[in-house]
């Protein structure tokens, strides 16, 4: 039983990361713009929320630390992504290359900038933000050890935007006029909706929540951060394709990579798979290559946002 | 004809832009990090590359190899209408092919090193045609599925060199030596720049740029694949078989990532597969060298010339206490305003249709344009 826990808890420190940078991509692809910057965007919010961690390991800890950290992460990766926008919606530029640059621009600022301040790259933080067991909530049997012990604070942040995400993107107002943007901005247009506004504001959240995910990722995982996010910007990617750019998939999607990040990196200490003598790199393979395979199945007739990628221009009909 | 020039313009007019204005974001970091050492590093960046006069510019020559080719693969499949961002895995998947060749066929002789680079290039090709086939039978982004290609050519060149004994050297946990035979020949290179590691692998690129140049602009081949991506469907229509253009397409843009993967790790100068997992770098410098290029074959070798010099210079950075990503951060500066080129190529040809419309209108009246 301990095992199926262990291996929960592990999955839960993968997967919530990678579901609140792909829901954050979601409100950006829906909205028309393709955010592939993603990687660049968590590895900056990661660098300045645990920049201040570290500044304030000596004065401060737990989890208002950790909450204000996570602030600053979410400001940073909007600030940041405010490049993308500017260069997709202003400028019409192309929105991968965009990306690629953005992507290309914060390791190479992280170290930089970690260089100049402290002389080496890596930035160290002390972790004291794991609840060993939340009160009450902790001692029910069964959930209580899967979702309530060796948690993060994160953990339950991650949950609340997934729902929220889910309610703003089909039951409100401002989720329709997203959608419809990236569907049929003319259209959107017509009916007297603000195309531009629109798309950036769905950069601004992919942004937000982009910048928070790296924080997220790398708290629960690492003792240090070294300017980069292995590669869980591109992965988040893969689930938001995955996931058919819908909310719950999405969710299904990232527990699924989750799962198989947890096995491939924790594998050895499970008796049952190590028994079976596969090799982590497998573990590590499978969820590209799964998201190959739906992407076959499902290409036909995609879900994807049908105006997504291209530049809204309000003279062209 | 006419027309075809002026678009020349406005492109090596953005280009030229984006590099002064990533040049000047260069500096004004510079200076918010250490403004007392900011003008001599600047400087350094500019000219570090003549530090060691030959050496050095033989040294921007090797640097520029590899990623001359990795542009090359970007840059073609750009004119063709494919994004292929899956260099780093096409890249990664040659060297692991030239370094299989290279260490364990070394019975081959003195045609060891071109066997070693034909399997480079087999094997990048290969990784180009998953993307290309998914491409033309299920209408998969190649976007997505080339980085998802990436992943699974790292993981697996690790699994293999990592679990097969004779390629691993366990002390160091990377790739053994190939054999001495395997090493592409300097080709009297080291004769023109003593001392630095340039080798034949220059050439051989400069080989295919101009391989490339000539299949893309004089040949029905050529013609066909950017027909293609012009509009797969009008080509169809006019009998192109438009699903075998985009898997050539593709094959050959692996292929040639491929090489310079097998090129680089050939060169005789050390370099090893790492059990690392992080993609390689090379293949995403071609992005940037194809975008700064214009995806223009002669274009990208002189981007990735440039790119490597600029690199080159900023390794000698460390004696002004800067570290050398600041290289980094500037490329992807000019990139990101290079991606404004469209809005410039907008605003340039709006200025001149509105100046030939009113000298029209002056004259005679015409609406055509």
């Amino acid at each position: 039983m301990s095992v199926i826990y262990f291996i929960f808890q592990q999955t839960m420190y993968f997967m919530i990361p990678l579901m609140i940078v792909a829901l954050g991509a979601m409100f950006s692809e829906r909205s028309g713009i393709i955010n592939i910057a993603l990687e660049g965007i968590m590895t900056m919010g990661a660098f300045t929320g645990i920049l201040f961690i570290n500044f304030t390991g000596d004065t401060m800890s737990g989890q208002l630390q950790l909450i204000i950290a996570i602030i600053i992460s979410m400001v940073t990766g909007m600030v940041f992504s405010l490049f993308h926008g500017y260069a997709s919606i202003n400028m019409k530029a192309n929105q991968v290359i965009s990306g690629t640059a953005l992507n290309m621009f914060a390791p190479a600022f992280a170290i930089f900038i970690a260089r100049v301040i402290q002389n080496v790259q890596q930035i160290q933080f002390s972790n004291t933000f794991r609840i060993a067991s939340v009160p009450v909530l902790g001692k029910i049997p069964f959930i209580g050890p899967l979702l309530f012990q060796n948690a993060y604070i994160t953990t339950y942040i991650g949950i609340a935007i997934f729902i929220i995400s889910a309610i703003v993107l089909y039951k409100t107002r401002f989720g329709l006029r997203l959608r419809s943007c990236g569907e049929h901005p003319h259209a959107a247009d017509a009916a007297g909706i603000n195309v531009y506004h629109m798309q950036y504001a769905g950069v601004l959240i992919s942004g937000a929540l982009g910048g928070l995910g790296g924080l997220v990722f790398v708290v629960p995982t690492s003792t240090n951060f070294n300017a980069n996010v292995a590669g869980y910007g591109f992965l988040a990617l893969a689930v938001l394709i995955f996931g058919q750019w819908k909310p719950v998939n999405i969710m299904l999607a990232s527990l699924f990579f989750g799962l198989m990040k947890a096995i491939s990196s924790a594998y050895s200490g499970i008796p049952l798979l190590n028994g079976l003598g596969i090799p982590s790199y497998f573990y590590k393979m499978v969820p590209y290559i799964v998201t190959l395979v739906v992407l076959v199945f499902t290409s036909r007739n995609s879900q994807a946002p049908k105006a997504e990628g291209v530049p809204y221009d309000k003279g062209q009909r | 004809m006419k027309n075809k020039h002026k678009k020349d313009y406005t492109g090596i007019t953005s280009s030229i832009s984006a590099i002064v204005l990533g040049l000047i974001v260069g500096l004004v970091i510079l200076f918010l990090s250490n403004p007392s050492q900011a003008i001599p590093g600047f400087v350094m960046i500019l000219t570090g590359a003549f530090t060691h006069g030959a050496k050095g510019v033989g040294q921007v020559f090797y640097y520029a190899t590899p990623i001359i080719l990795t542009g090359l693969s970007v840059g073609f499949a750009f004119k063709t209408g494919l994004f292929n961002i899956g260099t780093p895995g096409q890249f990664i998947m040659g060297a692991f092919g030239a370094v299989y060749v290279g260490i364990l066929w070394t019975s081959l002789g003195p045609a060891h090193w071109v066997v070693a680079l034909l399997a480079s290039v087999i094997m990048g090709a290969i990784w180009g045609l998953v993307p290309g086939l998914l491409k033309a039978y299920f209408n998969v982004n190649e976007v997505i599925a080339s980085i998802m290609m990436n992943y699974i050519g790292m993981y697996l060149v690790n699994w293999i060199v990592k679990s097969y004994k004779p390629l691993f050297n366990n002390l160091r946990n990377e790739s053994r030596n190939v054999a001495a035979a395997a090493n592409i020949p300097k080709m009297g290179l080291d004769k023109i720049f003593p001392g630095s590691s340039v080798n034949g692998g220059i050439l051989i690129a400069i080989l295919v740029v101009i391989i490339i140049h000539i299949v893309l602009n004089k040949t029905t081949l050529g013609y066909e694949l950017k027909a293609v991506g012009f509009n797969r469907d009008a080509s169809k229509y006019a009998g192109i078989n438009e699903k075998k253009s985009i898997i050539l397409s593709m094959m050959i843009a692996g292929a040639i990532a491929g090489l310079a993967g097998g090129i680089l790790y050939l060169s005789g100068t050390g370099k090893h597969i790492e059990i690392k997992d992080v993609l390689a770098p090379e293949g995403f410098t071609g992005i940037s060298v194809a975008l700064l290029g214009l995806s223009n074959p002669i274009g990208v070798l002189f981007s990735g010339i440039f790119i490597a010099y600029l690199t080159a210079g900023g390794f000698y950075l460390q004696l002004y206490e800067f570290s050398t990503e600041i290289i980094d951060i500037i490329v992807a500066v000019i990139i990101y305003f290079s991606a404004f080129a469209l809005m410039v190529r907008i605003v340039i040809e709006k200025v001149q249709k509105r100046r030939i419309t009113k000298e029209e209108s002056d004259r005679e009246g015409g609406t055509e344009v």
